[in-house]
């Protein structure tokens, strides 16, 4: 791959003059893609671990039975709070931090297309989480009603309530804008000769993702903005002593909520694709297959979305006709992981962090992926639909699917980034005790909600202690080892590190790798060449 | 932090003599459904299992095979028709072998059809309240005064001490076994849920719905659920209780009942 491409950065490397200004300016200010990426990444590090903090609190509480810290009012602003900042602050937002930083370099392209509505979505986001987390110190609390903010309940919510609603909007902005970014980049900048098929699995699933945001974040901006004017304003969208209808709150949500799911796994699988080819050194097994099958993923998302809503009393039809379609997903997600497989198999692996971090989601993925396809089975989903079974399965797909490919991805192109390698050891160590205990912490549960757990409860009947107590071992074991991961970036930023070449890896593919290490503050100035055999495929 | 959990190890070691028994699956339960509701997740669970075996023995293999340190020198292949035709039939197999008994168990499961008793259930903030149709008997069933005084935080009773802890309530809900019962279910205010794992029933309660559902109990006893959808501060505090009677049985609570007499219930409820 690199023998294709002309030595254009040599040119670049000229231009190193035009660095970043100094002191605040350089981020309040900022334009350019590799600083406003580090700043969504900080971002969402800070907002993992203030949702896990409050993880933590949910877990502690529930140690044992009985209520000993928290009154249950407040447990459940925590579990709607640790979700909010969850999806909206730490997982979004780092995927979205990874395409400011890796797309312009995947494509050869010198910025993103649009640098200055680049650094407003993200200066938005401080400001509605501040928002967010400001509600906690008001009168009646921060809201309780669940992340889903299901009606009426939602309209219980005391002065926090339009804060929420305004947050909410201000995320959606954010995740419209950025999304917007990344489809003009990549329609618009892509390097002579590199075709859509051509392009990176990577930058693929995050042009797909971007699609579902644009597509979906206006439905629940729409959806909040009823909520809120049948608060205030008099109107009966959801409350049905005015005519209105609680359940087409439920539907419009989880038109958003569905395809949400997907916009946080998307850019993941796209991670771990570029991941294991190298690690394996091997192109990636099917690629062509893995774009269809991610854009089935996508189309399939918004025809299932009723999956979430099996107890609500839809008609037979209906039910039929979303468990189907829910089973239907398994069939392009087992292409996926086949293709995995099928990528490792002959190939030439080593197991560096990077590396261990995919297989951690390849294999646990995959166990949520089962959940998943029992969930679909929608006369099993009846028993199993807000117990702590549909816990254990979330959870599974978002902390070793999301979270464990985006530690691999920062661990993958951390010496990009600085130039620096990070502690080897360090890292293999942060990948088994985060292993080992998201396992202890979320396996238990799916014998909770079996057993006959519901979930969002403060406290339980006696004979679900000893699985609670275990996960909450497992919960606080979990939060204590991402204090490892703080400590292996912040050694690396700080270029403590073994220095990395040009490649970083052992030759591995994609345009990023032809760039130095550290990558210079502006990279392909002129867009670089690659021959028309060029290997993506 | 350190500290709460410290406190969690010496409560745990309070308590651990009262552990109950680790039910780690679903219930077979007290009907035709339930069992066969089990049955389904059953298939569904051993075919997660014989394809995890598959794919993640193949994936083990070739961790251990396939790698660098033992010498493996990479091939080159990258695509492969065949293979991509043959893991997305074989999952579409699998599906539509699950997709037909699954529908028609979905099929079973709406078929409220012909009832031998219809009790319509509504969900309050935090409480239920049951109605007979056409049987002059109403009554609200809220969690047990027990379980509510050990609740409280800094109650200093020790959970693990109550009977039925946040599983039990004043006056169950009470049917006869064998009898088709319908279950109407609304709510007063918020979206409710009424969920008995051993009936396999779990269906929202939603302000402006009267939305349905169905079970023939084939044994009596006393069967226990919660409140499943979240709904509001209390959503953990409102337990639900079936108890199953003998027709003949049920007919002698349902007379005293009408006579307003005091809840025979009431008295059940503190059974274990």
């Amino acid at each position: 791959m690199s023998g294709a491409i002309t030595d254009a950065h040599a040119d670049h490397i000229e231009h190193d003059d035009h660095g970043p200004t100094k002191g605040w300016r350089r981020w309040l200010y900022a334009t350019n893609h590799k600083d406003i990426g580090t700043m969504y990444l900080l971002l969402s590090l800070v907002m993992f671990f203030v949702g896990g903090s409050m993880a933590l609190i949910i877990r502690s509480e529930l140690f044992t039975p009985g209520l000993q810290f928290v009154d249950p009012a407040f447990f459940n602003q925590m579990t709607t709070m640790h979700a909010l900042i969850m999806v909206f602050g730490a997982v979004m937002p780092a995927f979205v931090g990874l395409a400011n930083w890796m797309i312009p370099l995947m494509i050869g392209a010198p910025d993103m297309a649009l640098p200055r509505m680049n650094n407003w979505s993200f200066w938005i986001l401080p400001v509605a989480f501040g928002i967010l987390a400001s509600t906690l110190f008001m009168p009646g609390g921060a809201p309780a009603s669940g992340w889903t903010m299901y009606p009426p309940l939602v309209l219980q919510t005391g002065d926090a309530f339009p804060f929420l609603i305004f947050s909410v909007h201000l995320m959606g902005l954010s995740s419209i804008m950025g999304a917007i970014n990344v489809i003009v980049t990549i329609i618009n900048m892509r390097a002579p000769d590199m075709s859509l098929l051509k392009m990176p699995m990577f930058v693929w699933t995050w042009l797909i993702t971007a699609y579902l945001l644009i597509a979906v974040m206006p439905v629940l901006a729409g959806a909040v903005t009823m909520l809120l004017t049948d608060q205030f304003f008099g109107t009966s969208f959801f409350l049905a002593a005015g005519g209105g209808d609680p359940v087409m709150f439920q539907h419009i949500f989880w038109f958003f909520g569905h395809p949400e799911v997907y916009i946080m796994i998307l850019p993941a699988f796209g991670v771990v694709s570029e991941i294991i080819p190298t690690f394996s050194r091997k192109p990636l097994f099917g690629h062509d297959s893995m774009v269809y099958a991610a854009s089935s993923i996508a189309f399939l998302s918004f025809i299932v979305w009723a999956h979430h809503m099996f107890t609500v009393g839809m008609p037979l039809t209906g039910q039929m006709f979303f468990m189907f379609a829910t089973m239907l997903i398994a069939v392009p997600t087992g292409v996926k992981v086949f293709n995995w497989m099928a990528t490792m198999w002959r190939g030439s692996m080593t197991f560096e962090t990077p590396m261990l971090f995919s297989l951690g989601f390849l294999f646990l993925f995959t166990i949520g992926g089962f959940s998943g396809l029992m969930l679909a089975i929608a006369p099993a989903d009846i028993q199993y639909h807000d117990s702590y079974f549909v816990v254990a399965h979330f959870h599974y797909v978002l902390v070793p699917g999301s979270i464990f490919a985006l530690m691999a991805a920062v661990y993958y192109w951390m010496p990009k980034w600085t130039g620096h390698f990070y502690n080897e050891s360090l890292g293999k160590l942060h990948f088994w005790l985060s292993t080992i205990f998201v396992n202890v912490t979320f396996f238990p549960m799916h014998f909770l909600g079996l057993a006959g757990m519901p979930r969002r409860i403060p406290d339980y009947s006696t004979q679900f202690t000893d699985f609670n107590s275990i996960a909450s071992v497992g919960a606080i074991g979990f939060g204590l080892s991402q204090l490892l991961f703080v400590y292996v970036v912040y050694q690396c930023a700080r270029k403590k590190g073994e220095v990395a070449s040009q490649a970083v890896w052992d030759n591995p593919r994609g345009l990023e790798w032809t760039v130095p290490s550290p990558a210079p503050y502006h990279t392909f100035a002129t867009p670089p060449k690659i021959s028309s055999d060029a290997a993506f495929s | 932090m350190i500290r709460k959990l410290c406190t969690g190890v010496l409560l745990l070691a309070a308590s651990s003599n009262a552990l109950a028994d680790w039910a780690i699956n679903m219930p077979k339960g007290i009907t035709e459904l339930s069992a066969e509701t089990h049955q389904i997740h059953m298939i569904i669970f051993w075919w997660c299992v014989a394809i995890a075996v598959v794919v993640f023995g193949a994936m083990i293999y070739s961790l251990f095979a396939h790698r660098k340190s033992k010498g493996a020198v990479p091939a080159t292949f990258s695509h492969s028709m065949t293979a991509e035709v043959i893991w997305t039939v074989i999952p579409v197999v699998i599906l539509l072998i699950m997709a037909v008994p699954s529908a028609e168990l979905m099929i079973k499961l709406e078929d409220t059809r012909d009832p031998d008793l219809t009790i319509v259930a509504t969900g309050y903030q935090w409480k239920w309240h049951y109605t007979y149709q056409g049987e002059d008997v109403a009554y609200y069933s809220t969690l047990a005064r027990n379980s509510a005084a050990a609740r409280r935080r800094g109650s200093g009773i020790d959970p693990s001490t109550v009977d039925n802890y946040l599983l039990d309530v004043d006056n169950p809900l009470v049917i006869p076994q064998g009898a088709k019962v319908r279950l109407l279910l609304t709510s007063n205010d918020v979206v409710h849920a009424w969920w008995v794992p051993d009936l396999a029933i779990k269906k929202d309660a939603i302000p402006g719905y009267m939305n349905e559902t169905w079970f023939k109990a084939e044994q009596t006893g006393t069967f226990r659920g919660q409140c499943a959808e979240l709904c509001g501060m209390d959503h953990g505090y409102m337990p639900i209780v079936v108890e199953v009677l003998e027709p003949a049985e049920f007919q002698a609570w349902l007379e005293n009942e009408k006579g307003g007499a005091t809840s025979l219930a009431a008295t059940s409820g503190e059974q274990k």
